[in-house]
């Protein structure tokens, strides 16, 4: 009996966070999640675009997602805004929500919405491995957990982003007369790449595609070190051989690359991990280096975060939604329109 | 095992030759031996393996994988081999660098039975990370096909001590891996010793040269043959304690023999004979068409053989009972191989006449009238003159200077370009790899359709034009492929010239050219004067039917009256 009335008073966890097509919508409190029309007050799990859109009325994220929404819409990309820190709880209306480190990129959050007796985690876009340029994942329990899924097959595996810049610098250690252009997402991926290279001892010039430049500034001002950068727009051609490039994807097969001696494509992506991919975009350097959890960093952490049920974005669904069965967890796919698309680059999923 | 895979890993996206030998010499200049060795002989394609099959990877990945999972993946992948390097279920006790060396798996790949090779494959598979899992189950699935050929693996493995590949070519036939004596040799020890006369020896090839080229050269230093429109062949027969074995090898020195045991047989006498396979009927030479009719089926039965039965017309002598003929001049070669042939006493065998000539004006007359100059009914066979230098040793390769083809003109059509996609390396930022096509009936009038694709003819200066055209008129994009504007009155018609047609199933036009290439673009004429399907069909079925011309006429406003010739781009030398 005591159970039954439990039940009764526990809402369904559809009731406080709706998927609909525009994004996850809490219609009692009235407020979406990366939502991907204008709403009246969005929360923002990070500044990849296809999450992070202008034109909302109020907008609530961390800090720096809001800071790079700004560099990227301009100063009036939403009427009104509030920075909210790492495990700050606050109150809308019947909910509690709270922001907390994705591991993602710089500001990225998951977003914990608790309300009368559910707790759902919309996890955004999360990588579970050590990134020098932002906060690491934290896990956060929950009864529902809504993944991301972009690499959600078990082919994907990004166990070794230190192995890959080894084989970046070797490549340039071997052909010492070509420029090693590197196609990387330019919030995230660039940065990351860069500070990597730091690590493993490369201390000379990196240079800029003048697309990285702000937001790779913007990181620099938050205090991450990237050590000397500098931009391709004044080079000459002959002192370009031999350097390292960060570009964004779409400009390698650009008009651009012809500033280069013998440019030679490089790209950091989870997709590089299958051939054929890679080939497609006739990429000669292929590097597994993503911000994105791979398959066994999905499948851990949503065992760990001890959900029950379990809503899966963007991605491989199907996969995913199919394990979760295997495990005896309750899944389903959302179809929510027009994640998976980061316009600036022409290239679908920044990864 | 690591170091392989990497390299394997790198070669399969590197598109430039040069890069590639690089990667290859720097990988044979820093891996020891025996592991240097085994490599090459996995990049020269000198392993297989009896039992190691792909049979036996779906059976591993099917036991320790879900169903589901690994078709959703198989399917998003489309590789066997890669879904499964990238799969499989890593190892939770696996030590780091506990990777078995690569000459550890040759070793156990040509040795295990049948029945203990899954098993040793498996724990293989846990021991590696996805780059190594991909490179064994490339070895044992066989063919890497990752874009190297014997012949660039040998020229990387001489590029080590600045050695000429031939003289590696040489060797290679009495070589064996680990190649521990080569590498003994390039890195300053003694020369290993060729045995000869026993096994495929990569062929001399030939450079293309034109008419005004011949002014440079003296006629009296050069015989001239006919270009046959064959397969080139060479036929090695050898003396074993068991007897007399025979085996006919292409030029790639894949082992043909199974295909023409009917050739085989006339093969008696020990030697190496080089030269070009065709099938003769009533004594008169058939085009390649025919040819490829006998080439083209798996199983040989007593009516094929009936049908299309194999010739020999030889050459050049490399071996005659062991002694190595080689460094013999062409013209020494050439009497010792005409006594040879004699001493065969076969109709299956003969030696490709001489064309005489004195004069350049003789052999120009010759090359543009083979019937009256000796090729008499056999002249739709022929597809050019080769010269060859009267003091030339054979010298595998493409030696300069000494060998010449001189080729018959090729056909040539006006057609549309319709789709234009990106190129490699130093090419990227271009759209260089053209596809074009030309007018056929459609349901509502006329459309194109393709009938090819070329990525070289024009110089830098056009490639520019045509990738700032591309640009300016794509009406639509696939991945790196964009489909450029072409209607009746928009568009850029293409001067393209190719070898010669054969039909095809897998062109929607029925279609394909062989070697096409850009010979000139056409910015004055408007798409809807460009070529007619029915013109590449008349051009097709007059060869077919041996209706070949007696003169190649150079007239090419009209291609439908042009008089045509069908040509292979000859194994001769091609």
């Amino acid at each position: 009996m005591m159970q039954f009335t439990t039940y009764l008073m526990t809402m369904r966890p559809e009731d406080i966070l709706c998927p609909t097509p525009s994004g996850l919508c809490s219609k009692t409190d009235g407020f979406h999640i990366d939502p991907t029309r204008p709403v009246a007050k969005a929360l923002i799990t990070h500044g990849h675009s296809d999450h992070a859109r202008a034109g909302h009325g109020a907008v609530l994220a961390t800090q720096e997602t809001l800071d790079i929404m700004r560099l990227r819409y301009g100063g009036d990309f939403a009427k009104a805004t509030q920075a909210v820190p790492y495990g700050e709880r606050i109150k809308i209306g019947s909910s509690t929500v709270s922001f907390h480190p994705a591991g993602h990129v710089l500001g990225s959050a998951q977003i914990r919405v608790e309300c009368k007796g559910q707790c759902i985690v919309a996890s955004g876009d999360y990588k579970d491995l050590r990134d020098p340029t932002c906060p690491a994942f934290e896990l956060v329990k929950c009864n529902v957990f809504i993944t991301e899924a972009t690499f959600g097959l078990p082919v994907f595996h990004h166990g070794n982003p230190q192995g890959e810049i080894a084989k970046l610098l070797r490549s340039v250690k071997l052909f010492p007369e070509r420029a090693h252009l590197v196609g990387a997402y330019s919030l995230g991926k660039a940065q990351r790449v860069i500070a990597m290279l730091r690590e493993a001892g490369y201390d000379k010039a990196i240079y800029l595609h003048g697309a990285m430049e702000k937001i790779t500034r913007y990181y620099e001002e938050c205090g991450i070190a990237l050590g000397p950068l500098d931009l391709v727009r004044g080079a000459k051609k002959a002192e370009l051989a031999g350097t390292i490039t960060l570009c964004p994807p779409s400009a390698n097969k650009d008009l651009w690359t012809r500033r280069f001696p013998e440019p030679l494509a490089a790209f950091a992506s989870g997709w590089m991990r299958v051939r054929a991919r890679a080939r497609q975009s006739l990429i000669e350097l292929p590097l597994v280096i993503s911000d994105h959890a791979d398959w066994n960093g999905l499948t851990k952490t949503i065992r760990a975060t001890g959900a029950s049920e379990v809503w899966v974005t963007h991605g491989q669904e199907d996969a995913l939604v199919h394990w979760c069965q295997t495990q005896g967890l309750k899944a389903r796919p959302l179809d929510i329109v027009g994640y998976g698309d980061e316009d600036e680059s022409g290239e679908a999923n920044p990864a | 095992m690591n170091e392989f895979a990497q390299l394997l890993d790198r070669l399969s996206y590197e598109p430039a030759r040069n890069n590639k030998l690089r990667l290859i010499a720097d990988y044979l200049r820093t891996t020891p031996d025996p592991e240097r060795g085994f490599a090459l002989a996995a990049l020269t394609g000198a392993l297989s393996f009896k039992y190691a099959k792909a049979g036996v990877i779906r059976t591993l990945i099917a036991e320790r994988t879900d169903p589901v999972l690994f078709a959703l993946s198989y399917d998003y992948v489309g590789d066997l081999s890669e879904t499964v390097a990238l799969m499989w279920p890593a190892d939770p006790n696996a030590r780091p660098n506990c990777a078995p060396p690569l000459s550890e798996v040759i070793e156990k790949l040509s040795t295990l039975g049948k029945t203990q090779l899954p098993a040793q494959i498996a724990r293989w598979l846990d021991a590696l990370d996805e780059t190594a899992r991909w490179a064994l189950l490339k070895l044992v699935t066989g063919g890497l096909r990752i874009g190297v050929s014997a012949r660039l693996a040998k020229t990387a493995a001489a590029s080590l001590a600045d050695k000429e590949v031939n003289e590696l070519e040489n060797l290679w036939p009495s070589l064996r891996p680990p190649y521990l004596d080569l590498f003994a040799w390039l890195e300053g020890g003694e020369k290993p010793q060729a045995r000869i006369g026993a096994s495929f020896s990569p062929p001399m090839l030939s450079h293309a040269i034109e008419e005004p080229d011949l002014a440079a050269l003296d006629p009296n230093d050069f015989v001239a043959e006919w270009k046959w429109d064959g397969v080139r062949v060479q036929a090695i027969t050898a003396e074993h304690d068991d007897g007399i074995e025979t085996r006919l090898y292409s030029r790639t020195g894949e082992d043909i023999s199974k295909s023409f045991p009917d050739l085989l047989e006339a093969l008696k006498l020990p030697a190496a004979i080089d030269g070009e396979l065709l099938i003769l009927r009533d004594n008169r030479v058939q085009t390649f068409n025919v040819l490829q009719q006998r080439l083209n089926r798996k199983t040989v039965n007593a009516k094929l053989l009936a049908e299309f039965p194999a010739h020999l017309r030889a050459y050049d002598l490399l071996a005659e009972d062991g002694e190595d003929l080689r460094e013999l001049p062409f013209a020494e070669r050439r009497k010792r191989l005409e006594k040879f042939v004699q001493r065969l006493r076969s109709d299956r065998v003969d030696t490709s006449p001489i064309v005489k000539f004195e004069t350049w004006p003789q052999l120009i007359a010759a090359r543009a009238n083979p019937v009256e100059a000796g090729a008499g009914e056999d002249a739709p066979a022929v597809e050019g003159v080769m010269l060859k230098h009267r003091d030339a040793p054979y010298i595998p390769g493409r030696p300069k200077g000494l060998w010449w083809k001189w080729k018959r003109d090729p056909m040539n059509v006006d057609a549309v370009l319709m789709y234009a996609q990106r190129g490699h390396g130093k090419r990227s930022s271009f759209y260089s790899d053209y596809t074009f096509g030309v007018w056929t009936h459609g349901d509502d009038g006329d459309v194109l359709v393709p009938v090819g694709k070329a990525y070289f003819g024009f110089t830098d200066e056009e490639l520019k034009e045509i990738d700032r055209f591309v640009r300016r008129n794509t009406v639509d994009r696939f991945g790196p492929v964009r489909e450029v504007t072409h209607t009746a009155d928009t568009g850029l018609v293409m001067e393209v010239a190719f070898e010669g047609l054969q039909r095809s199933t897998r062109h929607k036009s029925g279609i394909a050219m062989r070697f096409p290439r850009i010979s000139r673009l056409r910015w004055d004429k408007p798409p809807r004067e460009a070529d007619r399907l029915e013109t590449l069909e008349q051009m097709l079925s007059r060869a077919e039917h041996g209706r070949a011309p007696a003169a190649p006429v150079r007239k090419r406003k009209t291609p439908q009256s042009a008089v045509l010739r069908l040509a292979h781009e000859g194994d001769h030398d091609a």
